[in-house]
């Protein structure tokens, strides 16, 4: 692998280019395009054959979960939610960290984010198709599944609008729903780029219909570009609603473990630190497999690196803080019940997550460790293993010793739980190889935004920044803009 | 005008083509030679870019967005839809006492009523966009011109339509070259290959 150009560094004067490797409109538009239209490489069947197997296992998974009832899951009767809760969590928090790249960066205008919004917004849609498999198979009787939604029936039955179980269905859905349009609209104007360079007419017809005849209009960008900002300022909302309503299906019990005010910030911290630990994942993947190094840069994955540390930081102070609340609260209960995650039966899923997740990313501080490839992809896979087992130890470390010590009992996972565990993986990566394989990964028509060719008034600071007659002449190139947009 | 129609209007009031294409090499070069369109009083007119060129639309002229306004209608549309529909739910259609809590528990319908502004404000927001620039429109004089391709790479165009009151052929043409334009060409309004069999071109 050659070695990129370092752009980690800010010089002293101006900025570290965003994007290396001299890349021009043309040749961008190439590096992102083929990928999509060269004969599907030999390495893209080793990852998705095996996801693909994966898929097929939930697919038996659910199956079995449907003839057989969720009596083939590890359940018992103090712990009634287990993996199904456990992944559904984890899967949605996965896709936030898609959401705060496309959305939150956008508003806070770092346009570093513009070479890996596309994928990640592609992770936030599939990890919440994943997510959203759990509630719905999770029930029991699945053919009621529909009871989830207010829909006019023969019952002149209604949900309870009065439950956090009830903002979830609204909050998820809605959360995917937007998601997709956000990730659609984005994908617009690649789709063209796509359609214009199509040799076939299969490739010209389908992505055609899917680019909508766009033709790159000034006056379609206006409204575009309005209509991308506004889903961005909506989009950063509706993400932080969405994981604080998944908390408050826990905060709103009177478990002790779960009912505690801290959950909804919690929570959001522990989703981006999550999911961005995939997005970590996934990148250092396609960079090398699509040779996008000058794209994906070394600056990219140190500024992951350094919003994993904060989150991490967060997520960590969260876990002390719920320790020194239990201890203060003076609540027996919420005492036994936090002593009994540190110390009792599930001790060992707990710490497996406090190092994971505190003491892991905790390396960031050192540049060396943020830009040494090998450690960021063992990070964060060792950083998602921990915010699963975060999720785990919340459900059932609190669940399976209540108030009643006649009620304790132990909750082992059964094959087909782990099934259904490694069968959401497998529907994630199969969707992602899709991904990768037929849409451009990268959204170009941003990028080329961040090039300094695309800038207008290139070279033009120089005249606002000399006052007249200061004696400094400003370069002869640069003389006309005075006049610019007059 | 239906969905996927061509949107040009005139296209069969006898014009013998759609307008003058013409690229332009640098994002600079476009940034002035829009500016000199709009100050030659050209109105039927349009740059075509790659990606958004910012600030384009002050040197086109170009009044901003009036996306935002559809998008508050229709957020608050969808969170007082939401809001009334839990409040029918609970009051009138399923009242459900729940430890004689009231009816009416307004907090508690909060977080859907503000999920269901935010759908609201996102397909207005999306569904807007479609429909301010008519899309999805697949057909399209300017997709008639082999170079137009590149607008979806690296080309930066300037399109002036026949029925612009200020437009000539040939005047038109040699007025984008002189503002550096580096290909300028006549875009057809018929497919030249369908010539004879009913086009609407003189």
């Amino acid at each position: 692998m050659a070695q990129s150009q370092d752009n980690t560094h800010e010089p002293v004067a101006g900025r570290a280019p965003l994007i290396v490797g001299g890349y021009d409109f043309r040749s961008l538009t190439e590096a992102v395009a083929v990928p999509v239209e060269r004969k599907t490489p030999i390495g893209w069947w080793f990852f998705f054959l095996p996801s693909l197997a994966m898929l097929g296992l939930f697919g038996v998974s659910i199956g079995w979960l449907f003839w057989e009832g969720t009596g083939i899951w590890g359940l018992n009767n103090p712990v009634n939610w287990g993996f199904a809760i456990v992944n559904f969590v984890f899967w949605v928090g996965i896709g936030h960290a898609g959401t705060l790249i496309s959305a939150i960066l956008f508003l806070f205008r770092q346009k570093w984010r513009t070479s890996i919004n596309r994928a990640a917004e592609a992770m936030t849609i599939f990890a919440v198709m994943c997510a959203l498999v759990f509630p719905g198979i999770h029930v029991g009787r699945v053919w009621v599944a529909y009871w989830m939604f207010p829909l006019p029936n023969q019952m002149d039955m209604w949900p309870n609008f009065r439950s956090p179980l009830i903002w979830d269905v609204f909050a998820v859905s809605i959360y995917g729903t937007v998601s997709l349009m956000f990730w659609y609209v984005g994908l617009i104007p690649d789709l063209a780029t796509i359609r214009d360079r199509a040799k076939t007419r299969i490739r010209k017809i389908a992505y055609g219909i899917f680019a909508l005849g766009w033709r790159g209009s000034h006056r379609n960008w206006l409204h575009y570009e309005r209509a991308y900002l506004m889903l961005a300022g909506l989009a950063t909302p509706l993400v932080l609603s969405v994981h604080s309503v998944v908390s408050m299906d826990f905060a709103t019990a009177q478990l002790p473990g779960w009912h505690t005010t801290i959950f909804p910030p919690y929570f959001v911290a522990g989703a981006i630190f999550s999911g961005f630990a995939m997005v970590m994942t996934l990148m250092l993947i396609c960079r090398v497999l699509f040779r996008m190094e000058d794209i994906i840069t070394m600056r990219h994955l140190e500024n992951m690196a350094k919003i994993m540390l904060l989150t991490g930081c967060m997520v960590g102070y969260a876990y002390g803080i719920e320790m020194f609340i239990a201890w203060y609260s003076g609540n027996p209960y919420e005492q036994f019940a936090f002593a009994n995650r540190a110390l009792g039966p599930y001790a060992w899923a707990y710490w497996i997550m406090v190092s994971c997740n505190v003491i892991t990313p905790q390396l960031f501080w050192f540049k060396k460790m943020r830009n040494h490839i090998g450690w960021l992809f063992i990070s964060s896979i060792l950083i998602n293993i921990g915010m699963w087992f975060e999720r785990f130890v919340i459900v059932t470390s609190s669940l399976h010793r209540d108030f009643l010590p006649a009620n304790w009992d132990y909750y082992q996972a059964t094959f087909w739980d782990f099934a259904s565990l490694i069968g959401s993986f497998g529907l994630f990566f199969t969707m992602f190889c899709l991904f990768a394989r037929f849409l451009p990964m990268v959204a170009t028509a941003e990028v080329k935004t961040v090039l300094p060719e695309a800038d207008p008034h290139q070279g033009e600071e120089l005249v606002r920044v000399v006052p007249a007659g200061s004696g400094v002449e400003p370069s002869p190139q640069a003389a006309p803009a005075g006049g610019g947009g007059a | 005008m239906g969905l996927m129609t061509l949107d040009v209007p005139e296209a069969t009031a006898g014009y013998s083509h759609y307008g003058v294409l013409a690229r332009f090499e640098t994002a600079k070069a476009l940034y002035r030679a829009c500016e000199a369109v709009r100050d030659a009083g050209y109105s039927k007119w349009d740059a075509l870019t790659p990606f958004p060129v910012h600030g384009l639309e002050k040197a086109m002229g170009l009044k901003p967005s009036k996306l935002p306004f559809l998008v508050l209608a229709t957020g608050l549309s969808g969170a007082g839809l939401g809001f009334a529909l839990q409040s029918w739910v609970h009051i009138k259609a399923y009242p459900l006492v729940i430890s004689g809590k009231p009816l009416f528990t307004w907090p508690a319908f909060v977080p859907v009523t503000f999920e269901l502004g935010v759908l609201g404000a996102a397909l207005g927001a999306v569904l807007g966009m479609f429909a301010f620039n008519k899309l999805p429109t697949y057909h399209h004089p300017l997709f008639r011109s082999e170079n137009f391709t590149r607008v979806t790479d690296d080309g930066l165009f300037i399109a002036i339509e026949a029925w612009d009151p200020k437009y000539d052929d040939r005047d038109t043409a040699e007025f984008l070259s002189g503002l550096g334009a580096v290909e300028v060409e006549h875009v057809p309004i018929d497919d030249p290959a369908e010539e004879g069999d009913g086009g609407g071109a003189a």
